[in-house]
């Protein structure tokens, strides 16, 4: 029982308490530039997330066979080739999104994020907590790239997954849709999270000296 | 000896050499087999999307074609072609119903405002006009640049278009035959496209037949099978 709290946490760790974006910072780069809309957001988000489940899987049931000083190597080849098998699917199967993406779909192999969770957690962990580690992390990037690329259409452009939003007076906020835009808005979110995480660490505190002093 | 003794000890517990590159080795061999594969694997349905994007695309930029083929430049005419040959420079030919010449349909391509766009442009030699545009490929600014295929008035504009003297885009608003509108916000984009075709022109207009003298259509009996053939009929 415990064994299973323990995946569920580290499920929810990397969805909300360290999220890949908004907490940890990471993941920059195919952020900023594949969110100038919503679909794209959540293409880009699912991509990266098989990379990282994948990856997460064969680094941790090989973590005991690849020595350490040709660990990152290992790692790239890994993923490198994970990212191949996605780009080539996507132009088989979705030639549609696979167009729209573009040249970020190999830049899924520069994401800092997967090669800092082989380092950081796959090649230290179980393959149960791999995987639920691989879980929490895509799924807190997927949601962080839709949430961005959601607010950045639907202020850029009026639409939201292609569909209008508003009437035809709506004067789109161009800047949404470009570079400024993206820092701009990430900028916006990661205030507040902070401020939801200084909130949250003021009631603890509170708590803590409540309950001291009983 | 030791301290021979202790830089063996030492030594003994890193992984030698040899295991190293042959942990690399081994990860680059399975890479490798999987690359292949999967590139096997996809390599047919990729060709099939790529040759029915561009079938769609010819009927799009000739307007009543129902029947295409591929045209290639040989010692200065241009022939059918039914395989695919590697280098080639194709331009399309649309017939009707009744196997009456349309138009070409000719790719181009040039530097837009983010990366290379790729272009198929409709033309009918009989009035030197451009009679449909299509964007097959570009990376413009999402929400700017890429209204110039996501812009039905900006892909309109190519649908009656004179070549001589070639195509300009202005941003006032057109008042020639040979003008198009640029689109608001994305004018190196819109020139970018214009640019283009006239660059096609220039390579392609003189190297056409005479008006009424272009291949005939001929039915693809015996050559379906060949690998990489055009499938000439309209979806």
């Amino acid at each position: 029982m415990a064994k299973e709290k323990l995946a569920y946490d580290e499920f929810m760790k990397g969805l909300w308490r360290e999220n890949p974006v908004f907490v940890q910072v990471l993941g920059l780069c195919p952020l900023l530039a594949v969110t100038n809309s919503a679909v794209n957001g959540l293409a880009m988000g699912l991509a990266s997330f098989f990379v990282l489940l994948g990856s997460s899987i064969l680094v941790s049931l090989l973590k005991n066979y690849i020595p350490k000083q040709v660990r990152i190597s290992c790692f790239i080849i890994i993923i490198a080739t994970f990212v191949t098998v996605v780009d080539y699917t996507l132009a088989a199967a979705m030639p549609v999104i696979h167009k729209d993406l573009g040249a970020f779909i190999p830049l899924i192999v520069c994401n800092c994020l997967i090669l800092g969770r082989m380092e950081a957690f796959a090649s230290r962990n179980t393959l149960r907590m791999s995987v639920a580690d691989a879980f929490g992390m895509g799924a807190g990037f997927l949601f962080a790239l839709v949430a961005l690329g959601a607010v950045r259409e639907i202020f850029g452009v009026g639409e939201l997954f292609g569909i209008t939003l508003f009437g035809p007076n709506f004067e789109p906020w161009v800047i949404m849709i470009l570079p400024p835009g993206g820092f701009i808005t990430l900028g916006v979110m990661l205030l507040y999270f902070n401020w939801v995480e200084e909130k949250k660490n003021k009631i603890d505190k509170q708590l803590a000296a409540e309950d001291g002093v009983n | 000896m030791s301290e021979e003794k202790i830089e063996q000890d030492t030594g003994s517990e890193e992984p030698s050499p040899h295991r190293l590159i042959g942990t690399l080795a081994v990860a680059g061999l399975l890479s490798g087999i999987i690359i292949i594969a999967i590139y096997l694997v996809t390599f047919e349905t990729i060709k099939e999307n790529k040759a029915r994007e561009l079938r769609e695309s010819v009927f799009r930029v000739l307007p009543d074609a129902t029947k295409m083929q591929k045209l290639l430049l040989k010692e200065g005419k241009l022939v059918v072609s039914y395989k695919e040959e590697k280098g080639e420079e194709p331009i399309y030919a649309g017939y009707d119903d009744n196997d009456k010449f349309v138009g070409y349909a000719i790719p181009s391509d040039g530097p837009g405002f983010a990366d290379t766009i790729s272009v198929l442009y409709g033309y009918r030699p009989a009035d030197r006009k451009v009679i449909g545009m299509w964007i097959l490929a570009s990376r413009e600014t999402p929400g700017l640049g890429d209204k110039i295929y996501k812009d039905a008035a900006f892909v309109a504009n190519f649908d009656d278009l004179a070549i001589d003297p070639p195509i300009v885009a202005t941003k006032k608003g057109k008042s020639k035959p040979n003008e198009i509108d640029a689109i608001t916000g994305a004018t190196i984009s819109s020139v970018a496209v214009a640019k283009i075709i006239n660059k096609g022109n220039a390579y392609w207009v003189s190297k056409l037949p005479e008006p009424g003298n272009e291949p005939a259509y001929e039915v693809p009996a015996a050559h379906t099978a060949s690998s990489g053939a055009v499938d000439t009929q309209a979806p």
